[in-house]
């Protein structure tokens, strides 16, 4: 195995995991201030792809335009989501909240199979294609693409959670969210708000997808399930573990599609999942 | 071994059941052991009632684990698809009567589920759920790849004489529906005995409060143990019934993360932690599935899936009880408003 190679396959794989890390930073922000785990976060994901990949062919725009209506339309969804469905499950059992999430799955699912039937649609000929060769590594330009679009989003989502003051509630409310009460926090927005961010990374990281990605019914599993791996690693809720638990599994997942069929390429990315859920139940990374 | 002493305090034994209760219990399995009869000529009907029957033990299986344990899994499909490939490679490679293959599917099913409850009851709430997806996942992705078992194009069973020798009937299907019903009954009977034994009270307490009922002297892992074992070897039976009455398996039909959903549903839908529960939801769900696979035959477009996925959703958020909590909720003012 040449450098070179090593590097490809290095390279390729922090592009991915941007992504990655995009999907799970949702996931955990849910996590962290409401304690649900979002079991149709891979649908929200499903559900921009298809978005970006129809205002392609139908429309002829690039994915690159229609990013930031798809993110906005996402972060409608998602409060959507939370004020129609999760905002009635919330007090309840536990097993209706898991419930709850699990039929949105179940349900967009098969609406996307009931609507686009099970046919493999991507795009062709956006805007960014071509390869880049830097050194003796070549790169595909959607996939940087990708890779600094996710990057930016992090970033811009990090400065509204750290240094913002609704991003000083949002926290506030995870921590403790009847000492946020008290301090006239509306917990209620909050947890909206957290919906809808959430919603809209995922429509970032569909959108930037779609460009080098084939969108199914069932695209969203993939993904979910990797995200959910990503959090396990990073610490549920945390969202800087997130980020550098989606780069560490696209690098992964790269090297394990290398050495065996692509198909398994994620089974060691999910025992991954079981050992580190055994030994940390907070994740690697997170709070003891 | 030795229990410890504050346990002889305890008594487990629920109310004992009326006479009525078990007097109507015989008499409708009686009747439903007679519908063959009038069945003749109508393979539609047929059909439906045989795979309601199967479902309905597929979901008491997932109930004794998600209802009465209240350890939720979505990967239950695992333990059906692996009985199906047991008893089916059990008889390719080796020969062996499917009915002895229905048992080794049990016990392979079962193993599976205590090897795998091991590592995984450690894990509460929303990190079980996921851990349960994503081991059946991996299950699902290695049997489409791996060459054994027929990889993603499955196996098929060879045809074999009609009797019950053999488990397989060509041109009259009544046989699968006695057995479908037959496992129903044994199911069931099983469950009630097993909700109202120590074992169903521990369960219950492991769902209510799992430290509480560490407290008490018992091992949660212990308990959640034979209710994984319970529920994942019926669910092996069932695959290998599915295997004999379909003589086709392959990765998308019989280990499915839709298996998985459907049933969870059966009994969520109908009640959960309850016996009639997956009846209910078995009768209704399946009823919905199996008309709309007739109106939008071959479209391949999930018109059930459609529907079950709003139902669990409405069902969560308005009545998270299922129908029997509707029932008992709708008793309780029609005995008011007689007062």
């Amino acid at each position: 195995m040449t450098a070179e190679l090593l590097l490809q396959l290095l390279v390729s794989g922090l592009g991915m995991g941007f992504i990655f890390a995009l999907i799970a930073i949702g996931l955990a922000l849910i996590y962290g201030v409401m304690n649900v785990v979002n079991f149709a976060h891979g649908e929200f994901l499903m559900i921009s792809m298809y978005a970006s990949v129809f205002a392609f062919t139908l429309g002829g725009l690039d994915p690159v335009v229609t990013l930031p209506f798809v993110a906005v339309a996402m972060f409608g969804f998602g409060v959507a989501v939370y004020y129609l469905l999760m905002k009635r499950v919330l007090g309840g059992a536990m097993h209706s909240q898991i419930f709850a999430t699990f039929g949105l799955m179940v349900f967009l699912q098969a609406a996307a199979q009931f609507t686009f039937g099970a046919d493999y649609y991507s795009i062709n000929h956006s805007w960014l294609g071509g390869t880049v060769r830097i050194g003796g590594v070549t790169l595909p330009m959607p996939q940087i693409v990708a890779a600094v679009g996710a990057i930016l989003c992090t970033a811009c989502l990090y400065l509204l959670v750290f240094r913002t003051r609704v991003g000083r509630s949002l926290r506030a409310v995870s921590q403790d969210r009847v000492a946020a009460l008290t301090m006239g926090i509306d917990a209620d927005r909050m947890n909206a708000l957290a919906w809808g961010l959430a919603a809209a990374c995922i429509g970032v990281a569909g959108s930037l997808l779609s460009n080098f990605y084939y969108v199914f019914p069932r695209v969203g599993a993939v993904f979910v399930l990797v995200a959910y791996v990503t959090v396990a690693l990073g610490g549920f809720g945390s969202i800087g573990g997130a980020l550098a638990a989606g780069v560490a599994i696209g690098v992964l997942q790269v090297f394990s599609g290398f050495f065996m069929t692509s198909t398994l390429k994620f089974v060691p990315v999910f025992a991954l999942y079981l050992l580190i859920v055994l030994f940390r139940p907070t994740g690697l990374l997170g709070k003891q | 071994m030795s229990a410890p002493s504050v346990n002889k305090g305890l008594t487990f034994a629920g109310s004992p059941i009326k006479l009525r209760n078990i007097v109507l219990f015989f008499a409708g399995v009686g009747i439903l052991y007679l519908i063959p009869q009038f069945l003749d000529g109508k393979p539609f009907e047929l059909r439906l009632l045989t795979v309601i029957f199967l479902y309905a033990v597929m979901g008491q299986s997932w109930n004794i684990l998600g209802g009465y344990a209240g350890q939720i899994s979505i990967g239950h499909a695992m333990f059906f698809g692996l009985g199906a490939y047991t008893s089916t490679i059990a008889f390719l490679n080796f020969g062996v009567n499917p009915w002895i293959g229905g048992l080794l599917a049990v016990a392979v099913s079962a193993l599976a589920g205590v090897l795998i409850g091991i590592p995984c009851f450690r894990l509460r709430s929303h990190y079980f759920v996921i851990a349960t997806l994503v081991v059946a996942e991996s299950i699902f992705l290695i049997f489409s790849e791996w060459s054994f078992v027929g990889a993603a194009i499955g196996l098929e069973l060879p045809i074999r004489p009609s009797g019950w020798e053999n488990f397989q009937f060509h041109r009259n299907k009544i046989p699968y529906y006695y057995i479908a019903l037959t496992m129903l009954v044994v199911v069931t009977i099983f469950v009630i005995w097993m909700e109202r034994s120590k074992i169903g009270f521990v369960l219950k307490g492991i769902r209510d409060d799992e430290d509480a009922v560490r407290s008490l002297g018992f091992s949660p892992l212990r308990y959640k143990l034979i209710a994984m074992a319970f529920s994942a070897g019926i669910l092996g039976f069932c695959g290998t019934f599915y295997a004999q009455y379909v003589l086709l398996i392959e990765p998308p039909t019989v280990l499915f993360a839709s298996i998985s959903v459907i049933v969870a549903l059966i009994p969520i839908f109908g009640g959960i932690g309850t016996v009639a529960g997956p009846i209910i939801g078995s009768v209704i769900l399946l009823t919905i599935s199996e008309y709309s696979r007739v109106h939008f035959s071959g479209s391949g477009r999930n018109v059930d899936l459609l529907i079950y996925g709003a139902l669990i959703m409405v069902f969560a958020a308005y009545c998270p009880g299922g129908v029997m909590s509707m029932i008992s909720s709708l008793r309780a003012r029609f005995r008011k408003g007689a007062v």
